[in-house]
């Protein structure tokens, strides 16, 4: 078996306060997840960027491929329906 | 008298951290990788500005008083220009530096810097709990923030000493090695100096009696779960009094010579 020279690859995520949710922010090495969290600690929060953690081992991240993009994504661009802007909004209803 | 003890206590504090920190920093851009370079620069950075409050503490003692105990003589404070904490880290000679013999060793290889990391946050973690409850209220809130990184640095390097120890046949060995390396510079943070002496009964300095075997029973927990043995080893001591090994030395000629060839630059 051929020696493993790299720590496998975790994405990372962060929280930047109470209440909104992790965002992606990039990925780093890690030999282990605790170790990925105390990697991420010292990498993405050390300016104050969060007060939570989420690590994924990047290979358990399933993408969707770039050829699909057509037939997944252009379908949406004219079925306008979908938005509910044809609903008549009272006057004193403001933030929608 | 008490005066000139604090002074030399607060700088004792400071020496370790800045020592350490220094030491810490010479990974910086050298790590095994990127990952723990940044883990091992921001302990760095952690320590020295650690380092900084207490440094600053020292100068406001050293410029109240009729400066009884200047470190470093002629130079730091000279012209009655008062005292900064710059000329104290930067313009003392070794000496003058009152760190304990275990932050000055080198390097070595990285299980040697996590092993000298692990053992001394396991002591500052336990020392700093005991210094928040000091009489001194500039001391014991330096102690109350420090804690919360110290705690982390613990942690850090409690993981790595487990991991390599009980790593593979060579990070065993090495390991080993670096305790055996180590252990003989730990007994001198419980021996305590003429300072500590005097202001530990005044409730101003910590009792280190308290702490070691806190700091004990923590350190054998993990070396134990490292798998690796406590060695037996003569205690060397004197970096509390200004005692060295020559590792400092050659750790001051680095961090001041620009301070040294180029008096009061700054960039």
């Amino acid at each position: 078996m051929e020696k493993q020279h790299n720590w496998p690859l975790w994405e990372i995520f962060i929280r930047s306060k109470q209440g909104l949710d992790h965002k992606h922010v990039g990925s780093l090495h890690a030999a282990d997840a605790a170790m990925a969290i105390e990697n991420a600690r010292d990498v993405y929060t050390r300016r104050m960027e969060g007060v939570s953690i989420w690590v994924v081992e990047s290979k358990y991240i399933h993408a969707s491929n770039p050829d699909d993009a057509a037939a997944f994504y252009d379908p949406a661009n004219d079925k306008v329906y979908r938005h509910p802007t044809f609903y008549d909004l009272p006057d004193e209803l403001k933030h929608m | 008298m008490n005066a000139r003890h604090l002074i030399n206590y607060s700088l004792h504090l400071a020496d370790n951290a800045l020592v350490l920190g220094h030491r810490n920093s010479e990974w910086t851009g050298h790590g095994p990788i990127l990952e723990q370079d940044i883990a091992l620069s921001n302990i760095a950075l952690d320590l020295i500005g650690q380092a900084r409050y207490l440094y600053q503490y020292a100068a406001r003692l050293m410029n109240a008083g009729e400066r009884p105990a200047v470190p470093g003589g002629p130079v730091a404070g000279a012209a009655g220009s008062p005292v900064t904490e710059d000329q104290l880290a930067y313009l003392r000679d070794s000496w003058d530096f009152r760190n304990c013999l275990l932050v000055e060793q080198a390097n070595g290889d990285w299980g040697t810097t996590v092993l000298r990391q692990f053992l001394f946050s396991a002591y500052q973690y336990y020392f700093y709990r005991e210094l928040r409850e000091s009489r001194d209220g500039e001391l014991s809130a330096i102690a109350e923030k420090s804690l919360k990184e110290v705690t982390y640095h613990l942690r850090w390097s409690s993981e790595w000493v487990i991991r390599l120890g009980d790593g593979t046949e060579e990070s065993h060995a090495r390991m080993e090695k670096a305790v055996d390396q180590l252990w003989m510079y730990t007994g001198e943070l419980f021996l305590p100096a003429d300072y500590e002496q005097s202001l530990a009964p005044l409730g101003i300095a910590v009792d280190l009696a308290q702490v070691q075997p806190l700091w004990t029973t923590r350190v054998q927990e993990v070396l134990k779960e490292a798998t690796l043995t406590v060695p037996n080893a003569v205690a060397q001591k004197g970096g509390k009094q200004g005692r060295h090994t020559e590792q400092l030395g050659y750790l001051l000629a680095e961090m001041q010579f620009l301070q040294r060839a180029y008096p009061g630059c700054e960039w």
